[in-house]
């Protein structure tokens, strides 16, 4: 019996092409705060758990200032979806599309992600 | 030396007071100022200001902000305004007026608005040094530098409503005030015996000394010529070092007489109901230096506003309206000394035939009279002490009211009162008497011009714009007439919570709600329990919960646990984002007062690392350029060296800042620097709607500016004055007098409640200044609760502040000691050890700036993020 071992070791990864790229721990992530990963390519990506302990992934860079900083929004529900609202000049970007709830002419990529 | 006028035919106006101005908006509003040349002759050396509110000088408005008038209006209409140069002589025959400075101006018509002037009895050395009067901005300064400088006592020859806003005055500016009214009772033009009495008991509680049915014989003086005291009519003598004259005005129509217009027995230019001169049609004679055509002078705005009004509609002469002036409504509505005190309709039942209803309680200065016809009609009445009612009961003057009149008078909890209100008026009924706005008129402003707030509506109507008594019975009608056509006002804090922050805070507070999930799911809007909430309301709820955080059992840390995802950025991390991702630290610098080796360590830490610095507004120093994984080392090295956070990143207590004060400054008659440390211990890490801001001051001359803050202290010979609700920023405002002469204990005691008061009931994000402009009753309603504890809530606003000082610990240094807490500060989750590439910096002026990516909106091709991948 595995189970309670693997609970503790997930590990939160992100879809780079065909490979999953590990980012950190599961444990790391605080419901409602997230954090930023450097990817490979130099990217970044930012990484969010919402309160059920789903994942969400989509760049880190604000696209209205280029400072790398949506894993540190505040997140919430937004007529049933999630999103995160940039730290700097509050627009939001909805979690799982990467489309800007302020501006549709702007998105940013969002990945896939899981924990396992 | 001659003006010579243009072709355009000339309007001349004489006198740039309130009516003199509203003339002019009212020929501007006509058109006229297109059309003719319009010249103002102002003996004041200021344009015209709201006298009405003189006395709120001494209570810290600025001679700048009583002015009704400003360089765009005249610039815009045309208007030559020559100030300190008043009319000397009018030559009617050649139509030209020659003013002080020699100058001659012609003129097609000319009004005269000279406005009045005090009166003085004939006693002996009324001229002494130390006898003032109270009518302009110049008395009042000159009032207040002989108070200052020489007086100690101080007696106010009247007792009506200015004799009272003078002796209020001399009080506030620390003298022991006097009194002397020759008629049996104070304010005896508006009220009536028993409400005098009334008065004369709230009065003399505050420690006003009255002296009634007595008359000024002669002013007695020293042997420097300067005023020792007043002999009285009864005998006695009364010692004081100034004597301000306040037993009315009288019309100034001297210029009038000499030039040969008829003037009535006991002054006043005679005009007609269009207030055109009888003498001389091209003459016309508006406000207090005019004898009405139903044979008074009246002395009130409002009568004068609508004589602005009649005269600029006969001078135009376009056929569109023949208004006229027959008369005007004496009600008044004042606040004296914060003693309501009104009068309506005909408050003493002069009609004859009438019945009166009065309620009186003199132990809590009460008295409410109404006068009513033997038919039921409401005829007039006066109210002291509580005038809640006077907008409804002014308006329903000369009307059957729908409930009987005793109801109307009654205190709440006695008997069953009727709870009438504004919506039971008539449209025609009039709001706004200052402006002549009816009830009809705001409906409209709701109704046609979408207005939605009562700032709109004052703005789109002028109602409540003058003297204010009525804004209350605006903000009723506004929000009946939003309800009634169906706009439903969501006064909800967000998408999340249909409740105010003030609903929310009562409830964290009484259920001792310590998880912002668990407020949601239960108390939320349907639609978003269950969810992850807002941007909007996690915050607000962090603040919440951090402000009560004793009284409530929740951490005190706003990193812990579930916390921690409620705060913005700038709690989370302790710090303030700057545009390029970078942050910025502010250590505490209590006071402003720093020790050369401390300085020397943020300079040292500053140096090491790199950071842009900059003296702060607050008197300390801001670190910018900072990296988050840079935070915990810096502050390691701070909180070693005796510094903590300086909070500069919350919605909390700023700073205190103050100048040097008794100690050093030759001025300080206070030790600000020792109680601008102490308030800020006191208060900081304090959570809160918005942010605080605060600052002591030594002596009068201001000089931390403690009058631009959320709570500001200035120091007097007796103690400490508190100011509230003073903001900088980009909408102004000047901190107004929560209370004077307090002790150091005093002082404490009543920031502690006020700020409670505010975290308690303010909105998000509502400063101070917002918060006092918004609530009802205003500043009033604040001075009553936090100082007279009318709520019966100031124990428990002590309580919560003293549970917050006694929990207060330091964040920074909480967090440097905590590894967890400390994994947090990486740029990467996944290389805590590498710094984000795209915060960099250049450099200027011998320091660093951001560097600033290049923003690719609008250029980014649709297909490059395509969703769920990353194919580069």
């Amino acid at each position: 019996m595995t189970l309670a071992l693997e609970t503790t070791d997930l590990k939160v990864r992100l879809r780079l092409a065909e490979d999953w790229f590990t980012v950190c721990d599961l444990s790391t992530l605080i419901p409602g705060r997230g954090v930023a990963a450097l990817l490979p390519d130099g990217r970044q990506a930012a990484v969010f758990a919402d309160r059920t302990g789903r994942l969400y992934a989509i760049d880190n860079r604000d696209p209205f200032t280029g400072a790398a900083v949506l894993s540190r929004g505040l997140t919430g529900t937004h007529q049933g979806r999630p999103f995160v609202a940039s730290p700097l000049l509050k627009q939001r970007f909805d979690l799982e599309s990467g489309r800007c709830l302020d501006d549709e002419t702007v998105r940013v990529t969002a990945y896939e992600v899981k924990a396992a | 030396m001659t003006a010579t006028p243009g072709a355009s035919p000339t309007i001349l106006l004489v006198g740039h007071g309130m009516v003199g101005q509203r003339f002019l908006e009212a020929i501007a509003r006509r058109g006229l100022t297109a059309t003719h040349r319009v010249v103002v002759l102002c003996e004041e050396p200021r344009p015209a200001y709201d006298r009405v509110q003189l006395t709120s000088y001494f209570s810290g408005r600025t001679p700048e902000e009583l002015s009704l008038t400003d360089r765009e209006f005249l610039d815009t209409h045309g208007i030559e305004l020559y100030l300190g140069d008043p009319a000397e002589a009018v030559d009617r025959e050649a139509r030209t007026v020659t003013a002080r400075s020699g100058r001659v101006f012609g003129y097609d018509v000319l009004v005269l608005a000279t406005g009045s002037y005090p009166f003085v009895p004939p006693v002996p050395n009324k001229d002494a040094t130390g006898c003032f009067v109270y009518r302009t901005i110049e008395d009042l300064l000159a009032i207040e530098e002989y108070a200052r400088s020489t007086a100690t006592t101080g007696a106010v020859v009247g007792g009506g409503l200015l004799g009272l806003e003078a002796a209020g005055a001399l009080k506030g500016l620390g003298l022991d005030a006097h009194i002397v009214e020759f008629a049996p009772r104070l304010m005896p033009v508006q009220v009536d015996e028993g409400g005098g009495a009334a008065l004369l008991r709230t009065i003399e509680d505050m420690g006003l000394s009255v002296h009634t049915g007595v008359g000024t014989q002669e002013i007695v003086v020293g042997e420097d010529g300067a005023v020792t005291g007043m002999k009285l009519s009864d005998g006695s003598e009364l010692a004081t070092d100034m004597v301000v004259f306040s037993a009315g005005v009288r019309p100034r129509d001297q210029l009038a007489r000499d030039c040969g217009l008829a003037v009535g027995e006991r002054g006043g230019i005679t005009v007609d109901e269009r207030c055109r001169t009888v003498t001389d049609p091209h003459v016309f004679a508006i406000g207090e230096c005019a004898l009405a055509a139903d044979g008074r002078v009246y002395g009130l705005v409002a009568p004068g506003y609508e004589q602005a009004e009649t005269a600029a509609a006969a001078i135009a002469a376009d056929g569109t309206d023949e208004m006229t002036f027959t008369g005007a409504d004496l009600s008044t509505k004042l606040k004296l000394l914060g003693v309501d005190v009104a009068s309506f309709g005909d408050a003493h039942g002069a009609g004859g035939d009438c019945l009166n209803v009065v309620y009186s309680d003199s132990r809590a200065g009460l008295y409410k009279k109404l006068v009513v016809g033997r038919d039921g009609t409401l005829l007039g009445g006066i109210l002291v002490g509580d005038a809640e009612a006077y907008g409804t009961l002014k308006a329903f003057t000369g009307s059957v009211p729908p409930v009987p009149p005793e109801s109307l008078v009654l205190p709440a909890g006695a008997g069953a009162p009727a709870q009438l209100g504004p919506a039971a008026l008539p449209d025609d009924a009039i709001i706004c008497s200052c402006n002549n706005v009816t009830k009809g008129t705001i409906r409209g402003a709701v109704t046609e011009h979408r207005c939605t707030t009562v700032p709109e509506v004052k703005k789109c109507t002028k109602a409540g714009t003058t003297c204010g008594s009525c804004v209350k019975v605006l903000g009723q009608l506004v929000t009946a007439e939003l309800e009634a056509s169906g706009v439903e006002v969501d006064k909800g804090l967000c998408g999340c919570f249909a409740q105010t922050r003030e609903e929310l805070y009562e409830i964290v507070h009484a259920l001792r709600i310590t998880s912002y999930r668990d407020l949601l799911d239960r108390y939320g809007r349907e639609t978003a329990r269950g969810g992850d909430g807002c941007e909007v309301c996690k915050p607000a709820v962090g603040s919440i919960i951090a402000s009560l955080a004793p009284a409530i059992g929740a951490s005190t840390y706003v990193l812990d646990d579930e916390q921690a995802a409620l705060q913005d950025t700038n709690d989370h991390f302790l710090a303030n984002l700057q545009k390029n991702g970078s942050y910025s630290v502010v250590p505490r610098i209590p006071g402003g007062e720093i020790a050369p080796e401390k300085l020397i360590v943020i300079g040292e830490i500053a140096r090491d690392f790199g950071l842009y610095t900059k003296i702060t507004g607050g008197q300390r120093i801001d670190m910018f350029g900072a990296r988050v994984e840079q935070l915990p080392l810096i502050w390691t090295r701070l909180v070693d060296a005796g510094f903590e956070s300086g909070h500069a990143y919350g919605k909390s207590l700023r700073t205190v800042k103050s100048c040097v004060g008794q100690t050093w400054c030759r001025y300080g008659v206070q030790d600000s620097v020792r109680m601008a440390i102490d308030l800020e211990l006191r208060y900081r890490g304090l959570r809160s709607p918005h942010k605080l801001k605060s600052a002591v001051s030594g002596c009068q001359r201001e000089c931390a500016e403690a009058r631009s803050k959320d709570f500001g202290v200035i120091a007097t010979a007796s103690g400490w004055n508190l100011y509230v609700g003073g903001n900088g920023g980009a909408t102004p405002r000047h901190a107004d007098l929560l209370a004077q002469d307090l002790s150091d204990a005093e002082l404490v005691r009543l920031i502690d409640r006020f700020l409670m008061f505010y975290i308690r009931t303010a909105d998000r994000l509502e400063r101070t200044s917002a918060w006092l402009e918004r609530i009802p009753g205003g500043l009033d309603h604040v001075r009553d609760v936090v100082v007279h504890d009318s709520l019966g809530i100031c124990d428990e606003l002590e309580e919560l502040m003293a549970a917050h000082v006694s929990h207060y610990r330091d964040e920074w240094a909480e967090t440097v000691n905590d590894p967890e807490k400390l994994a947090r500060f990486v740029s990467f989750v996944n290389a805590p050890d590498t710094p984000d590439p795209v915060v960099a910096f250049v450099p200027e002026r011998d320091q660093i700036k951001p560097d600033l990516p290049l923003l690719t909106i609008g250029l980014r091709p649709a297909d490059d993020a395509l969703e769920g991948s990353a194919t580069r």
